[in-house]
């Protein structure tokens, strides 16, 4: 069977380089004649381990910020390098590779494929790689087994718990191996017991040394991180570090 | 991601929507079984009538009366005028005259009741010379033909189609039975080996007298001398056209008409027959296949529907999976495979149904249908094209789809 992928981008892997960097970074929409700055010169730099919250009220600018983050979208204007690699400069199919490699995405709807089993979710991204079948099932059921689910891996998304279905994703996110972990509103969705439950399996991958990024308005879910970084208007309004 | 597992995907894909998918597949489904049908019809049909030209003889030349541009610039119609007699018969079997020609046999028909004890049966009555069983290519089943013998004495003797005889007597073994035809009683000398029917004219209901004996007692009047077909057998295939120009030059010289063009009669060869039968029938079954090409069209429209209600519907998971890194490409080989998998399946069971529709419906219609390969292979290529033809634009727009519009429409 013939595997179309294209063959990989040659990565210049800067081992020392921040996981991000954004310099200057402005994004408008235009919605007919009416134009909306969403980001309006944000300067970022995430190191490798770090474990931030991005927090920010309602048009804050914070989604954007993350959809960027994430390679789902890309600047008007300014600068940004993901583990070193210029990202202003790909075109959309190699964006998708970087997404692809190079991100893991907790969502707060989870975004589950409801007609596959956890093991087959888990999967996906590597289906998207030139990964043979049998190295794919042993990598998905090792990433399930890291988030707890070994138990779970041919139960289907409705089968399981909101908490379960959310380790589910967070297991979808790491199966790749990815620099940046981005979480996006994780425990929106969660009662108060299965969110710490998340959080708890966050602190845990940090504690591992990955590199996660969570995208948050609530303050409690926020200070799980080791350094908020508050979004207003556009504009990076405060970044702190809070010892813990 | 590989082909199998697009090909799997696409094949769930379809498979969780049974209903839909299946009303879609039907769409298809239909359009082909009509195509395969409709060209078997024409196939089967062209292949019928050529059967049947071929089964009055083998390198015959049918001369007949009419289809001429009388002086008043009128043309008469097939077989209006009286104008072949025995008398051109009996010419054009000399072989000075004609010496591509083998066999010549007039025919001059009427339609008479015949009646044996309490039975009667009306039927084409013809009288013909010896040559006939030659020329027309039958055989007999029982007794022997008419002879020479039989012509100059005007003898009443019958050859009966074995159709005519099983109609009479209820049985074929009838030779040296009496069969009364215009009050006057004729012996059966043979019956003929059955060879099925001709068109309209059914080959083995037939009834065979001496030529002399038709035009003296069956046929009176103004008609007495008139034939209403002569076959002409030439020596073989090769000798066809030549044997053709000299039966017309041979009748034109005998009606004292130096003009081609204002003939009082009409050679037609069979070929000709042929052609001209099959052309009309092709033209029939292009026009019957674009109909159903049409259906097809429609059951195509309907994959194109579909496919753009499935990119509407997984809207979130295309933009999960490009989130998660498929590429443009991907998302529209995973749509266009999928439609391809609708048109299959409609394909081979629109295949499916028309072979046993073909085989079927034969029987109940008394037409032939002839079902190609090439036609059935054909028709399922087309069906995956039109799959992955309409599937196209939906999967366009699902590659086009922009990954965080995707993810946040519900």
């Amino acid at each position: 069977m013939a595997d179309l992928f294209p063959a990989p981008i040659t990565v210049l892997d800067a081992p020392d380089a921040p996981v991000i960097e954004l310099v200057g970074a402005r994004k408008t929409y235009r919605t007919g004649a009416i134009e909306f700055e969403a980001l309006r010169g944000v300067d970022l730099r995430i190191e490798q381990g770090e474990y931030v919250a991005i927090m920010g009220p309602s048009g804050s600018g914070k989604s954007t910020l993350m959809n960027i983050l994430g390679c789902l979208d890309i600047l008007t204007q300014g600068e940004y390098r993901l583990a070193g690699e210029d990202i202003e400069e790909l075109d959309e199919v190699d964006l998708a590779q970087v997404r692809n490699e190079r991100i893991g995405f907790v969502f707060q709807q989870f975004h589950l494929l409801p007609s596959l089993s956890a093991l087959r979710n888990v999967e996906l991204p590597l289906m998207y790689r030139r990964v043979e079948p049998a190295e794919r099932r042993r990598r998905a059921t090792e990433a399930l087994e890291r988030v707890g689910l070994g138990d779970r891996l041919s139960n289907r998304p409705g089968e399981l718990s909101g908490g379960q279905q959310q380790r589910v994703a967070v297991a979808r996110a790491l199966v790749g191996e990815p620099d940046l972990l981005l979480a996006d509103e994780p425990t929106g969705n969660l009662d108060s017991s299965s969110s710490e439950d998340v959080l708890r399996l966050f602190d845990e991958l940090h504690a591992q040394g990955a590199t996660i990024v969570l995208i948050t308005h609530e303050l409690e879910v926020a200070q799980a991180a080791h350094r908020i970084v508050f979004v207003r208007d556009g504009l990076v309004q405060s970044d702190e570090v809070i010892g813990r | 991601m590989t082909w199998l597992e697009t090909l799997r995907t696409g094949l769930s894909a379809v498979r969780s929507h049974g209903l839909r998918s299946a009303l879609t597949v039907l769409g298809i489904l239909i359009g082909i079984a009509a195509v395969i049908l409709t060209v078997g019809l024409g196939l089967g049909t062209q292949r019928d009538v050529s059967a049947q030209i071929s089964s009055l003889g083998s390198n015959l030349l049918i001369v007949t009366p009419g289809s001429s541009t009388g002086s008043d610039g009128v043309r008469g119609g097939f077989g209006s005028a009286a104008t072949l007699t025995a008398a051109d018969a009996e010419a054009l079997a000399s072989t000075t005259n004609t010496p591509d020609v083998s066999g010549v046999a007039p025919e001059k028909s009427t339609s008479l009741s015949l009646e044996a004890n309490d039975t009667n049966w009306t039927t084409s009555v013809t009288g013909t010379t010896p040559d006939w069983l030659d020329v027309r290519s039958r055989e007999l089943e029982l007794g022997t033909f008419l002879t020479a013998a039989d012509d100059t004495e005007r003898a009443n003797v019958v050859v009966l189609g074995s159709e005519t005889a099983t109609e009479l007597f209820g049985t074929t073994r009838v030779v040296g039975q009496s069969v009364t035809i215009s009050d006057k009683d004729y012996r059966v000398v043979g019956v003929l080996a059955p060879a099925g029917a001709s068109g309209s004219e059914d080959l083995d209901d037939i009834a065979l007298v001496p030529l002399s004996t038709a035009s003296e007692q069956l046929v009176g009047g103004f008609q007495r001398s008139s034939l209403s077909t002569i076959y002409v057998q030439a020596k073989d295939a090769d000798s066809l056209s030549a044997a053709n120009q000299e039966v017309t030059s041979l009748l034109l010289n005998l009606h004292g008409i130096t003009d081609s063009t204002s003939a009082d009669f009409t050679v037609s060869s069979q070929d000709a027959l042929v052609s001209t039968a099959t052309s009309v029938y092709r033209t029939l079954t292009v026009l019957l296949t674009g109909i159903a090409a049409l259906s097809l069209l429609v059951g195509g429209i309907g994959v194109m529907n579909i496919m753009l209600v499935s990119v509407t519907e997984r809207t979130r998971e295309i933009g999960l999976r490009k989130a998660l890194g498929a590429p443009p490409w991907a998302i529209r080989r995973q749509f266009l495979v999928e439609a391809s998998v609708l048109g299959l399946a409609g394909g081979m069971l629109g295949a499916a149904l028309g072979i046993l529709a073909a085989k079927l419906l034969p029987s109940a219609l008394g037409t032939s249908i002839v079902v190609s390969g090439a036609a059935v292979g054909g028709s399922v290529v087309v069906a995956i094209a039109i799959g992955l033809v309409f599937g196209v634009y939906p999967a366009t727009r699902a590659a086009r789809l922009a990954p965080i519009d995707a993810l946040r429409s519900e």
